[in-house]
Order: C-alpha cells, then sequence, then structure tokens
C-alpha cells in the first residue's frame, strides 16, 4: 500500500510539472477585474482624497506583480553582489517599498516627469531601463546606462533625472522640471521625490515656496521609511506629520505599502496639478527591510522584531498576492512561475 | 554739323560728371557701448532668438535688475521669460538647473557671487558634473552670471573673487569678460552652449564705456569661450589678466612703454578651459611672465598659469621666475585705503613687472 502511495504521489507530483499546471492554469475562469477597497487617505488643506475603493484588472494585477518582484529580485541580486565586491562604494536598497515605485508609476504617464535621491534603483526600473542596464552599472560596465561613470545613485533615463547624492538637492531640481512643464505648456507633471531626512533640508522648504507661488505642476512625494540613516522620525523631525510639511501646499498621507493605495493618490495627485492648481504633497508610509546601505547592518537603531513584523504582515508583494488570489484574479501557481521566472535572470527582464 | 554735335556732347559729360559726385560724409562717430548695456543687449538678443531661453534671479523682473543689467527685458518679455525668485539662492539655482536639464535654457543671475556660494552644490554637483555622471544622457545648458570680485566699499562678505572656485571644476566652463565687445560675446555665446558656463562679471565695468566695434553690433556677434584676446602687442614681457585689472594692465603698459618697456598685455577673456596656448606662445616670445589678478594669491588663477608654464615647452624659455600680482590675502577691509591696497593698482602690476625685468 505505502509503495503504492509513494508511487502514485511521485505520478501526481510529476505531473503538477510546468506543462500540466499550464493545462490546469488555462482551463481555470478567472475574474476580469476585482474591486478592492483601500485606506483613506489623512488630508491636509484638501476637501476631498482619493476614492477608497478601486478596481484592478487581472492584466494589471498581473503587471504590477511582475514588475514588484523584478525589483525585489534586482535588489536582493545587488545585495550579494555587494557582498562578492563586485559592486562598490554606495548601495542603497529599496526592497520594502517597491510599492512606492510601482503604485508611482501606474498612476502617471511615461511622459511625466520623475526625481528621486539615491534610494533609485526601483525607480530606474520603472521608468524603463533594464535590469540588465541597471545592473551592468552597478558593476561599473560600459553597458551601464551610464556607461559605468555613474553608478548607484547616478543612473537617468527619459524623464527620469537620476539617482541624487546630495539629500535634498533634487527637490529644488524637480520644481524646476515642473517649471519647464509649465513652460512648455504639455500638461506634464513632475514626480520630486525625497526621503523623511531630507523632508528636514531647507531647500526643499525654499522649492515649495516658490512652486506654490507660481503655481508649478509638482508632486513633492516623502518617501517615509521611518528612518533618515540611522535616525528614527521621531529623532528627527519636530512634526512627523511630513504630508502637512508644505504649509499651504495641500497633502495627503497614504499607505506606501498598498501598492493600490499609491496608485490612487498617485492619479488623485495628479489630476489635482495638471488643472493647475499648483503643487501637492504626497506622505508615502512605507519600509526598507535592508539598513540605509550596504555598509549598514539596520539592527543598531532599530529591532529585528520590527522588521520582521513589518515583512510578515505589510509586504507590498504579499498583499497584492494575497488580494489577487482571493479575488480569483490570479492564481497562487501563476504568481509562484512569476516568482521563479524572476529569481533565474534577472538581467534579461525589461519593463513590460 | 560735327563741331556743333561736339559742342552739344562736352556740357553732357560735364553734367554727368557733376551727377556722379557724391556728398562729401564724414566718418561714423565710433559707438560707446558700456558692458552694461552689452550684456543687456546679449541677453536681448538671445531671448528674442531662442524661447526657451529665460532670466531669473532676484529683482532682476520689475527692478530692472539690482545694477540695471536686465533693464527693460521684462517690460519686453514679460512674466514668463523674466522671472523674479524670492531670497532663496539655493532653491532657485536648483530649479533653474532642473529646467536646463528638462530643456530650457535658463540664466540663473546671483546678485553678487558671493550669495552662490548658498547655491554651490547646485552649481557643482546638479549642474557641472552631470553631462560626465549620466554618461553624457543628461546635458545642462544653463548660465549662472552675476558680478564677481571686489566693487567699491562693500567689505569682506560681498568681495569675493570666485574665478579660482569655480575654474578648479571639471564640468564647467568659467569666463570673466573684461570689456562691452567680451560682455556681449561671451554672454551669447554661453547661452548658445550646451554645457553650464559661469559668467563673472564686474560690477565697476558695469558703466564703462567702450568702443563697439562694427561686427560687435551684429545680432551673431559671439565671443568663443575657451580663447584668450591680445589687447596689446609687446616684446619685453608678458602680462596675463582678466576681468577689470586687463585695464590696470594697459595702464601700466603705457606708463612702461614711455621707460622702453614694451608689456604684451593677454586678456584671458576664459578662466576654463583656460588658453594656455596664446599664453606660451607670448611667452616664449617675451621670456617674462607676470600675471595679474583680483582674487587671493593662494590656489588662484595665476598659481595655475605658473604651474602650467613649468609644465609646458614655455618654461625653457623664461628669464626670470614668473611673478604673481594678485589681491591681498585678507578678507576685504572696509576703510578705503585698505580697500586700495588690498587689490592690484597700476604701481603693483608696475613694480611687479621692473621686478621681473630686473629694472
Amino acid at each position: 500500500m505505502r509503495k503504492m502511495l509513494a508511487a502514485v504521489s511521485r505520478v501526481l507530483s510529476g505531473a503538477s510539472q510546468k506543462p500540466a499546471s499550464r493545462v490546469l492554469v488555462a482551463s481555470r475562469n478567472f475574474a476580469n477585474d476585482a474591486t478592492f477597497e483601500i485606506k483613506k487617505c489623512d488630508l491636509h488643506r484638501l476637501e476631498e482624497g482619493p476614492p477608497v475603493t478601486t478596481v484592478l484588472t487581472r492584466e494589471d494585477g498581473l503587471k504590477y506583480y511582475r514588475m514588484m518582484q523584478t525589483v525585489r529580485r534586482m535588489e536582493l541580486k545587488a545585495d550579494q553582489l555587494y557582498k562578492q565586491k563586485i559592486i562598490r562604494g554606495f548601495c542603497h536598497l529599496c526592497d520594502g517599498q517597491e510599492a512606492c515605485c510601482v503604485g508611482l508609476e501606474a498612476g502617471i504617464n511615461p511622459t511625466d516627469h520623475l526625481i528621486t535621491a539615491y534610494r533609485a534603483h526601483g525607480f530606474t526600473f520603472t521608468r524603463g531601463l533594464s535590469v540588465r542596464e541597471i545592473l551592468a552599472e552597478l558593476t561599473g560596465r560600459k553597458g551601464g546606462c551610464a556607461k559605468g561613470k555613474g553608478g548607484s545613485m547616478h543612473m537617468y533615463a527619459k524623464n527620469f533625472y537620476g539617482g541624487n547624492g546630495i539629500v535634498g538637492a533634487q527637490v529644488p531640481l524637480g520644481a524646476g522640471i515642473a517649471l519647464a512643464c509649465k513652460y512648455n505648456g504639455k500638461d506634464e507633471v513632475c514626480l520630486t521625490l525625497y526621503g523623511d531626512g531630507a523632508a528636514n533640508q531647507g531647500q526643499i522648504f525654499e522649492a515649495y515656496n516658490m512652486a506654490a507661488l507660481w503655481k508649478l505642476p509638482c508632486i513633492f512625494i516623502c518617501e517615509n521609511n521611518r528612518y533618515g540613516m540611522g535616525t528614527s522620525v521621531e529623532r528627527a523631525a519636530a512634526s512627523t506629520d511630513y504630508y502637512k510639511r508644505g504649509d499651504f501646499i495641500p497633502g495627503l498621507r497614504v499607505d506606501g505599502m498598498d501598492i493600490l493605495c499609491v496608485r490612487e493618490a498617485t492619479r488623485f495627485a495628479a489630476a489635482y496639478c495638471r488643472s493647475g492648481k499648483g503643487p501637492i504633497l504626497m506622505e508615502l508610509q512605507t519600509y526598507r527591510y535592508h539598513g540605509h546601505s550596504m555598509s549598514d547592518p539596520g539592527v543598531s537603531y532599530r529591532t529585528r522584531e520590527e522588521i520582521q513584523e513589518v515583512r510578515s504582515k505589510s509586504d507590498p508583494i504579499m498583499l497584492l498576492k494575497d488580494r489577487m488570489v482571493n479575488s480569483n484574479l490570479a492564481s497562487v501557481e501563476e504568481l509562484k512561475e512569476i516568482d521563479v521566472e524572476r529569481s533565474l535572470e534577472p538581467g534579461r527582464w525589461r519593463m513590460q | 554739323m560735327a563741331a556743333v554735335s561736339g559742342l552739344v556732347r562736352r556740357p553732357l559729360r560735364q553734367v554727368s560728371g557733376l551727377l556722379k559726385r557724391r556728398f562729401h560724409r564724414t566718418a561714423p562717430a565710433a559707438l560707446q557701448v558700456t558692458v552694461r548695456d552689452a550684456i543687456n543687449q546679449g541677453m536681448d538678443e538671445e531671448l528674442e532668438r531662442d524661447e526657451k531661453v529665460f532670466l531669473l534671479g532676484e529683482e532682476v523682473a520689475q527692478y530692472d535688475g539690482a545694477y540695471k543689467v536686465s533693464r527693460g527685458l521684462w517690460k519686453k518679455y514679460g512674466d514668463k521669460r523674466i522671472i523674479d525668485t524670492p531670497i532663496s539662492e539655493m532653491g532657485f539655482a536648483g530649479i533653474a538647473v532642473g529646467a536646463a536639464m528638462a530643456g530650457l535654457r535658463p540664466i540663473c543671475e546671483f546678485m553678487t557671487f558671493n550669495f552662490s556660494m548658498q547655491a554651490i552644490d547646485q552649481v557643482i554637483n546638479s549642474a557641472a558634473k552631470t553631462y560626465y555622471m549620466s554618461g553624457g544622457l543628461q546635458s545642462v545648458p544653463i548660465v549662472f552670471r552675476g558680478p564677481n570680485g571686489a566693487s567699491a566699499g562693500v567689505a569682506a562678505q560681498h568681495s569675493q573673487c570666485f574665478a579660482a572656485w569655480y575654474g578648479h571644476c571639471p564640468g564647467l566652463k568659467v569666463v570673466s569678460p573684461w570689456n562691452s565687445e567680451d560682455a556681449k560675446g561671451l554672454i551669447k555665446s554661453a547661452i548658445r552652449d550646451n554645457n553650464p558656463v559661469v559668467v563673472l562679471e564686474n560690477e565697476l565695468m558695469y558703466g564703462v564705456p567702450f568702443e563697439f566695434p562694427p561686427e560687435a553690433q551684429s545680432k551673431d556677434f559671439l565671443v568663443p569661450i575657451g580663447k584668450a584676446k591680445i589687447e596689446r602687442q609687446g616684446t619685453h614681457i608678458t602680462v596675463v589678466s582678466h576681468s577689470r585689472p586687463v585695464g590696470h594692465c594697459l595702464e601700466a603698459a603705457a606708463v612702461l612703454s614711455k621707460e622702453g618697456v614694451e608689456c604684451e598685455v593677454i586678456n584671458m577673456r576664459t578662466i576654463r578651459p583656460m588658453d594656455m596656448e596664446t599664453i606660451e606662445a607670448s611667452v616664449m616670445k617675451t621670456n617674462h611672465l607676470v600675471t595679474v589678478e583680483g582674487g587671493w594669491p593662494q590656489f588662484g588663477v595665476g598659481a595655475e598659469i605658473c604651474a602650467r608654464i613649468m609644465e609646458g615647452p614655455a618654461f625653457n624659455f623664461l628669464d626670470a621666475p614668473a611673478v604673481r600680482v594678485t589681491g591681498a590675502d585678507v578678507p576685504m577691509p572696509y576703510a578705503k585705503i585698505l580697500e586700495d591696497n588690498s587689490i592690484p593698482q597700476v604701481k603693483d602690476i608696475i613694480f611687479a613687472i621692473k621686478k621681473t625685468l630686473n629694472i
């Protein structure tokens, strides 16, 4: 009996190899789309905020999943390469923050503009560069997007202005790109990102002032991952309500671990700017699993328990996966295929 | 009959001869243009030529410019192209650089270059280095301009010369006009250049008129960046300078000429990239070198020229060590007598030349 069971199980597990599972997948009927509830955003100087429900199509869901998983795998690969000393210097990883880069991209057009600071690999990918070009740049090869002359913090693409190493300097630059958008009269917006640490830089307030004064189509985005290097937000800012720090600029606080929340908030903010009302501020509450950079283990100023808790309860990829599986937008096996695909040869996949 | 027709013909020839005569005209008076008006013209022409060019800075619009350099431009071009900024150097310099990255061609004015220190990170890290860091993908066609160096009685925090600081950085072009022709030609070249260009003007020169040659009156008149000009030919000594001190060098040369010493005065026009070819050729001819600048001596423009002379072919032609005439190594004092003695004067230049020539 046991032998027979063993044989049967072998056959069955053999049957669930790729060809069979593909047949299984094809024969299932997935929903085309599903409606999800998302967290209501805290608002500052706004009467209304983004909607609290959103529709996710199967196609979009798979696309976002694939993109987030690609960013995750790419960052983990960079971690490995850094430890092998094939990547040198600075390497700031964004695993944990995938919903931010993928969600923001989902809310804007490719003709819009984006600028960020040094934790930029995810954005470099979502803005259109291939993982191959990114890893080649990180490893100092001439096939890199900056021919190996820039490195981790200085990667550029069409309508993506880096990758900036000086904390806070990218914010006036972003306001300037927004000025060019308005000057050219093309209805484009500029997403100008900075971290919770940079939020205390004086030049950011100078940029807020001029952007509001001149009604620049600039979406200021504070990616708040709770730590500026090793300094927690409570130890750095007299006010940790980053979405209110724009004062006269309306703001919203967004759940940065939920890609749908980020997408809806971005759509809302972009529509606001495009209507000519001037700048708006978004705070994305998110979390990074790695330390500040590869030289930082990331556990001297925060607890392993905290990291573990976020990983198990709020991981952005897991959240999307659960939603999609539970509403029959995709199957577990299908998503697992994507996981495997993305882990094998990250260098092959351009953004799809 | 032939005799009669001959009589008729002659007067006709005489009449046509009369008609051929033109009125005698005197040559037109030489056109005098101040440095201020030259810069104004240059910017006006470039604003007209290219829609993407715009000017921003403190007081550039409704005030007509803190030193009236942008007089009339706001009235002509309006709010979109001539933008008054709040007092936020780091912010508006960054905004200007961002606009340049996105394809516009901003002219970013610093009221004086002393205030550019607040924004120097944007000039160097965001503007100068970007083309290189991006592997040639992202250019930054911006001009930073404003008065540089000593003025009159404005004391230490308002008198620093930034030629050496900006001249130090790869990725930047740095120009330093002396007269009106320089000013107009260089600002136009700077605006048309796709690289970040720092234009170091001089407040004391703004009101000084110079003769404007006819070619400088054309809308396409450009002075090439990276080329020095020999203002005065000479055989005994090469005197190299930039900005206002060029005038002092020419004065010194005039005095020395009476004593039989002929100085070759070179107006650098560009700090970076430096035109060493012109300087070397001159030193190889005269065998003596004096550099003159308003900035501090340590790590200055003159120091760089001397180092490069030593590294190049001209070293073997020197009959005496090169001498630098510079601003005094102190923060600029206020009292006139102290201030006068803190910048190179004509007598200091003459003294240095005579010392080099051992006369």
